[in-house]
């Protein structure tokens, strides 16, 4: 697995087109293995899948990242360029003023590395949402320090921090994201514990993200809740609010993973296996909304990183028509067998 | 006809033992499904035991379906690894203590 993203290696995975090729042929081909997405909706009557109320607009606001974890389906790195302009963003806060969306989800990359991320959150938090969400990697809140006060800034700003950690020990952290990650992130977590996130009664919301190290699935949610706050209470003295548990799905560098171990075929036959009717009508498509840096419309972060832009004829912020938008299908390849595997999956964890 | 008995994909078909006796497969299953349900012993603690037990009886099916088991719940490998060391150590103190016979014998039969 390189330290570079797939992007700047010229990997023929960067390439979009070329993952739904892989994704719609072998073993989804006509007569093969195995059903695709849409004939499984048709199968058991739950598609085509269409939007319910608008309630999250979630900003992909770059690509930029810190780190450069093995799993990553944004192909996010150091050497991504791509940042959501200011123009784009003050568009982000007319439509959060004109809709009634409660959920403010800003993601990436690393958003706080973005130069308006801090101008961004205040003016965001001014409009006032109920709920507004960064979506951290931790390492980065100890990445430089320019970063050290950022838990004060999201206290300040009443943002809902939630943060990736892989796993409650060292070993399989670092194998997913990289040499140090885990011990950054422990510091980057008490940092967090110190001024109030994550403890009862502080009203300062801190979730952990957990997505398994490698071609399996994740267990269930509340049962590795427990064993993460047992693990970080013990050896940490760390506190948390609410572990998601996050389906990998077939995208850009796990896809990359998955075809290099040769896992990529049991993968797909697991997530086909675990398919879950009841997993389909709580998927995340159904309430959200995915912005992309350069305004492009998508209906989740998946869609937009194999560039499966909205099926209507609104597809850019400029445009922006809601009562459009919501009357559109959700557009759908065989990667969102990852959502509706088991309990599904979503960036708020299991849907079932 | 395959070289090999044993295809990892026959483990997927395992299910289909209850095409020839229907209501035996069912109570089979049902039973199975049973037995991994949290109890007084955790789902965890289950799948750790189900994992040991394949190794003693060398299925590799077993093998396949609770190490991706164990993943899947957060198993570290070092539980994973002690967990066989219960199995062999229960395995190997059967034929040591079978010693317990062959010392008895041997002290029968000799001056």
């Amino acid at each position: 697995m390189g330290v570079k993203s797939l992007k700047k290696r010229e990997h023929q995975l960067s390439n979009t087109a070329q993952q739904l090729e892989i994704l719609n042929s072998g073993i989804f081909a006509a007569g093969g293995e195995l059903p695709k997405f849409e004939d499984k909706l048709k199968e058991t009557q739950t598609g085509p899948i269409r939007p319910k109320k608008l309630e999250i607009l979630q900003l992909n606001l770059g690509y930029m990242c810190n780190q450069v974890c093995a799993h990553c389906h944004v192909d996010a790195g150091p050497d991504r360029k791509e940042m959501m302009s200011r123009v784009t963003l003050k568009k982000c806060l007319q439509i959060l003023q004109q809709t009634s969306v409660n959920t403010l989800d800003l993601t990436g990359g690393a958003p706080e590395m973005h130069p308006d991320f801090r101008w961004f959150v205040t003016e965001a938090s001014k409009i006032g949402v109920k709920d507004f969400i960064v979506r951290s990697n931790l390492t980065i809140l100890r990445a430089n320090k320019k970063y050290y006060d950022l838990p004060e800034f999201f206290k300040v700003h009443n943002i809902h921090v939630v943060s990736s950690l892989p796993f409650y020990k060292k070993e399989k952290t670092d194998r997913q994201r990289g040499e140090g990650v885990f011990s950054q992130s422990i510091e980057a977590l008490k940092a967090l514990n110190k001024v109030g996130y994550g403890l009862s009664g502080s009203g300062l919301q801190l979730d952990l993200v957990y997505n398994p190290a490698g071609a399996f699935l994740a267990g269930n949610q509340q049962a590795l809740e427990q064993d993460f706050k047992k693990a970080l209470k013990k050896d940490f003295d760390i506190e948390f609010n609410q572990l998601f548990t996050i389906t990998n799905l077939p995208i850009s560098r796990f896809l990359e993973y998955l075809i290099a171990s040769e896992n990529y075929e049991d993968y797909m036959q697991r997530l086909v296996e675990a398919f879950n009717p009841a997993a389909v009508a709580n998927v995340m498509c159904t309430n959200t909304l995915s912005v992309r840096w350069d305004g492009f419309l998508y209906d989740c972060d998946f869609n937009q990183m194999l560039d499966l832009k909205v099926a209507s004829p609104v597809q850019h912020l400029n445009d922006f028509d809601l009562k459009q938008l919501q009357s559109r299908a959700v557009c759908i390849s065989q990667h969102c067998y990852g959502c509706t595997a088991g309990a599904g999956s979503s960036c708020q964890g299991a849907v079932v | 006809m395959n070289k090999s008995y044993y295809q990892s994909q026959d483990l997927k078909k395992f299910k289909n033992i209850s095409d020839w006796s229907p209501d035996l497969g069912k109570k089979f299953f049902d039973y199975y499904n049973s037995v991994f349900e949290e109890g007084n012993l955790s789902a965890r603690e289950k799948s750790l035991i189900a994992l040991a037990v394949a190794h003693t009886v060398q299925c590799p099916y077993c093998i396949d379906a609770y190490t991706q088991d164990g993943l899947e719940r957060g198993i570290e490998k070092g539980e994973m690894m002690e967990a066989l060391h219960v199995a062999a150590a229960i395995r190997g103190g059967a034929s040591l203590v079978h010693g317990v016979q062959m010392m008895e014998v041997y002290e029968k039969r000799t001056m």
